[in-house]
């Protein structure tokens, strides 16, 4: 009884819910990708998985422990941070580099700027970032496993580059089996997390839906209903929407901001891919957001009820 | 003697005019990409900005209150277009390398920082070692950040290969790795000050601001 009886600020109803808890159902929801990866580009994913969580849980204990600060691994976040990260690179990267981009997310973006919670943009997008902007030849160096419906056109790129012509069959796109990184190729995997992180109310569907949609209607606007398939299922949309974009500290709180959030997410991502020179957008697309947020929380902060309008 | 010897070690660490006061950051992010083009800057700035305080320093009495500004852009514009015509003359690789950068050294703010807040107010002498324990300081701080980011992003040290080209951080070189760099730098600067307990608070105002001894305008900047 003396323990239901606490006297503190509001909100007074609690749940269980906890970071830990969170963070087990974003790794439980990531699972299916990772037996995707496996599958389909072979052991070494799971290897690259392996290193990357390991190194980020490594660099945490590590800077926790060099600093004196609480050591917060158990709230599995840096698992979480490790696993996206893995599931941005290609299954070729050398594990240094993947090494190398954990202790970019972990150290540089997430603990220099304070921990969990403080950080402005996606650790592991930055890791991810910092990789691709380095070793771009290595984080472009995609391996090709060969589609279920034997097309052949796949030599050298990923469905967005060499599909802009002649869009693979939909079924390949919605299984994976296509070059790209460990973690944005199997749509059906992807759907499944998403189905769970809904489901146990880890995240809000609006972030997603809001964003794929965008991407969705500008692509049947700008190119016509034959590449709508191909602009959502390709490349890393689905992936950065459901577990990247949705990323509870870089992301807006309230409903409406998580709706204006989703479709600058896909207004950017269309323009990077459509009018830009690069094949993909979706990773500076959550970084350029991750980065208006904090106006975003301002500009869409709910009305308190009863509450007048501010003069 | 002691004296004389902290005005030119001041702007090595305790007043690093880049790391500490935090002036000239465009051409430190700027040219920074490779060791070589850091040096030839530094020493450039150096040699503009001993010169310079030599000249205002003795000029100080001269030079009315009201017009000082455009005198020491005066003064400090000369010598900056006679190490612009030098290097041109000198050394043609690294005058197309600093581009641009090298005639903005008239309005880098560390030269016209000195001028103001040293130069105009000290005798010659301590003018010149002031120029150039400030100019070392620069030279120094584009120096170790130049090594880091070539060594890093390009894998070469003055040209010469040390990682091989596919381990290299290309970041490293481009805009943001420049800014990572200072970061770090910067925060390393205070923590050899802590250290070596000789960290000042760093307090809003004149308290915090660490040309405060020299400062004319005391309390005019809050």
């Amino acid at each position: 009884m003396e323990k239901n009886l606490i006297v503190t600020a509001s909100p007074h109803i609690v749940d269980r819910s906890s970071t830990r808890r969170l963070m087990r159902n974003v790794i439980i929801a990531l699972l299916p990708c990772v037996v995707a990866s496996a599958w389909i580009f072979g052991l070494r994913a799971l290897l690259v998985e392996a290193v990357a969580v390991f190194a980020c849980v490594a660099f945490e204990y590590l800077y926790c422990y060099l600093m004196k600060k609480p050591i917060p691994v158990g709230d599995l976040s840096a698992v979480v941070t490790g696993l996206i990260l893995a599931m941005n690179v290609p299954v070729t990267l050398p594990l240094w580099m993947v090494v190398l981009g954990s202790f970019v997310a972990i150290v540089i973006t997430k603990q220099l700027f304070g921990g969990l919670g403080f950080n402005l943009a996606n650790p592991a997008l930055m890791g991810r970032l910092v990789l691709f902007g380095s070793f771009t030849g290595a984080m472009t160096n995609w391996t090709f496993p060969r589609t279920i419906s034997g097309t052949d056109a796949l030599a050298g790129a990923t469905p967005l580059v060499a599909g802009q012509t002649d869009p693979l069959p939909v079924l390949d796109l919605f299984l994976g089996v296509h070059g790209g990184v460990l973690g944005e190729t199997c749509a059906l995997a992807i759907l499944l997390g998403f189905i769970w992180l809904v489901a146990t109310r880890t995240i809000s569907p609006a972030i997603p839906l809001a964003y794929v949609g965008t991407v969705a209607v500008l692509a049947l606007v700008f190119v016509g209903p034959s590449h709508v398939m191909l602009h959502v299922l390709g490349g890393g949309l689905l992936f950065g929407a459901v577990f990247m974009a949705t990323d509870y500290v870089t992301s807006p709180f309230t409903l409406k901001g998580k709706i204006v959030f989703g479709i600058g997410l896909g207004i950017i991502t269309w323009a990077i891919r459509y009018w830009g020179n690069m094949a993909e957008g979706v990773s500076y697309a959550i970084l350029l957001m991750n980065l208006l947020v904090p106006y975003i929380n301002d500009l869409t902060r709910q009305k308190p009820l009863g509450g007048a309008k501010k003069k | 003697m002691n004296k004389k010897l902290s005005i030119l070690t001041n702007g090595i660490l305790k007043e690093n005019p880049v790391l500490r006061l935090v002036l000239g950051t465009c051409p430190t992010l700027a040219v920074t990409t490779a060791a070589f083009n850091g040096l030839g800057m530094g020493l450039a700035a150096t040699f503009v900005l001993v010169c310079s305080n030599i000249a205002i320093s003795s000029l100080r009495k001269v030079i009315p209150d009201k017009v000082r500004l455009p005198a020491y852009i005066t003064v400090i514009a000369t010598f900056v277009t006679i190490v612009q015509m030098l290097v041109q003359a000198f050394a043609q690789d690294l005058y197309s390398a600093l581009g641009v950068y090298l005639p903005l050294i008239v309005v880098n703010c560390i030269i016209l920082g000195r001028a103001e807040m040293f130069a105009s107010k000290n005798n010659v002498l301590d003018s010149a070692l002031d120029g150039l324990g400030m100019g070392l300081g620069f030279t120094a701080t584009l120096l170790v950040m130049a090594s880091i980011r070539e060594i890093l992003g390009a894998g070469t040290f003055f040209g010469m290969r040390v990682l091989p080209e596919e381990n290299c951080i290309t970041m490293m070189g481009t805009p943001p790795g420049g800014f990572f760099t200072f970061g770090v730098l910067m925060a390393l600067v205070v923590f050899i000050e802590t250290k070596m307990g000789q960290r000042k608070k760093r307090a809003i105002g004149c308290e915090g601001c660490p040309s405060a001894a020299n400062c004319q305008s005391k309390g005019a900047c809050n």
